[in-house]
């Protein structure tokens, strides 16, 4: 197949009409994705998570550079929020990421969730494997912005990034459950400003607090903008692979995020498989509209349209 | 076509005013569109390459400037020198009505001049792709 080749020698083209296609549910492109999938797992995946205008494309932005700096090669994608109203989307990563664009060892996505909650889209990790396949040597998975639960990119990636700034909450929001546990590495950006140090202390006591843990995850100060401490946070990131590897803790953590990608691929067949059928006879939106007049409640609706399928 | 139409929307060359990008955007957006906004100051190499790298069924480039007519055709040859033919290419902005026919006949398929109405770039688009 010609794509498999192009896309075996590097082809920019090539990778950016797979990655379409795997967002696109193609079969040739998953098909790809079967044959090749023993060469893939060579690429360190890093997600990159934090709030909205915590700076995650900027310091994406510098973390890559260094990174081109040593000659990797380096693949980015970037998530932003699909409408859940016209499907459309503004993806504007790529803003803060202009210089390497025309870096031919990197390769920037950008991807719109289209619909999908928790921080990613549902293609994402089909484009992880295209890149791994491309022959990137880090993948960095920048999420949307996130608030306290969207915790995708821990079943994603090999090393979450957590990214906060000063200035968005006392230390409660730091003990809260959800985003503030996934970090491998935390990075408080903006360090220039007001507070930075604060913010970081918070977050190291909250760390701490936790026994359960053999590793501390380090807190870092950076100010992404002027390029400051970017080398001891790709360190810090670097020093997570290397804990990973031993101890056989990285093929723990794959076999882990493995188990839940089959686990999401599955779900997402059996709801299609259950929306087709149904669509076709019109039996969803009938059964709404005795739900919302109160003719039928939810749960006997569930009953008779999983009785469509025969599960 | 049942994806997300994909549009890059660049602002090529010298010009820090994008306002009219934004509203495009924007519109595009409220189409169900996927826009790749890449901001100001773009050279044509870049946004070429952010056409490739995002597979883009669509390059929207506005320029109030005046080099339209260097920046344009620039985009046009090096979409072409990278094979990448299929893709639809749009201007917009500030270009004098002389200028426009020497335009399409270099590639820029359309231009939308101050004054057009979103929907009609819209529905250009939708009309005017060049792949399924």
């Amino acid at each position: 197949m010609e794509l498999e080749k192009r896309l075996l020698d590097g082809d920019k083209r090539a990778c950016a009409r797979l990655i379409s296609m795997v967002e696109n549910n193609n079969k040739e492109a998953i098909s790809l994705i079967k044959k090749l999938y023993k060469h893939t797992g060579n690429a360190h995946v890093i997600g990159i998570t934090g709030p909205p205008g915590g700076g995650k494309s900027t310091l994406t932005d510098k973390l890559v550079k260094s990174l081109r700096d040593e000659g990797k090669k380096v693949g980015i994608i970037a998530v932003d929020p699909t409408s859940p109203f016209t499907g459309g989307s503004i993806l504007g990563d790529r803003i803060r990421m202009n210089d390497l664009s025309l870096d031919p060892g990197v390769f920037i996505r950008s991807m719109g969730t289209r619909g999908h909650l928790g921080g990613l889209s549902k293609a994402t990790q089909g484009a992880v494997k295209i890149l791994d396949i491309y022959g990137c040597d880090y993948i960095f998975i920048e999420t949307v912005g996130v608030g306290q639960s969207e915790v995708d990119i821990v079943r994603t990636a090999d090393t979450v990034l957590m990214i906060m700034v000063p200035g968005l909450g006392d230390d409660i929001q730091a003990i809260k459950a959800g985003t503030m546990e996934i970090g491998d590495v935390f990075a408080v950006n903006k360090s220039d400003l007001f507070g930075a140090s604060k913010t970081a202390r918070e977050i190291k006591t909250m760390l701490e607090m936790n026994h359960n843990m053999d590793r501390i995850p380090p807190v870092m100060q950076v100010t992404a903008l002027k390029n400051e401490g970017i080398k001891e946070l790709l360190n810090e990131i670097k020093g997570h692979m290397e804990y990973l590897k031993e101890n056989d803790r990285l093929n723990k953590r794959r076999e882990s995020n493995a188990r839940a990608e089959i686990i999401n691929l599955i779900e997402e067949e059996i709801l299609s498989l259950i929306l087709r059928k149904n669509e076709s006879v019109g039996v969803l939106d009938d059964i709404s509209q005795k739900v919302a007049l109160r003719n039928m409640d939810p749960y006997t609706a569930k009953d008779e349209i999983l009785r469509a399928i025969d599960l | 076509m049942d994806r997300p139409i994909r549009v890059i929307v660049a602002k090529p060359g010298l010009d820090g005013h994008d306002r009219g990008a934004k509203v495009i955007a924007r519109a595009l957006r409220d189409a169900g569109m996927e826009v790749i906004y890449t901001g100001l100051r773009q050279t044509p190499e870049q946004i070429v390459a952010a056409a490739i790298q995002e597979d883009a069924d669509v390059i929207a480039m506005s320029i109030l400037s005046g080099a339209h007519n260097h920046l344009f055709p620039k985009v046009v040859n090096l979409m072409k020198d990278q094979g990448a033919d299929d893709v639809l290419i749009l201007g917009g902005g500030v270009i004098p009505e002389d200028d426009i026919p020497g335009l399409k006949e270099a590639g820029v398929e359309e231009i939308f001049t101050p004054g057009s109405a979103t929907q009609t770039i819209v529905d250009f688009i939708k009309n005017n792709l060049k792949r399924d």
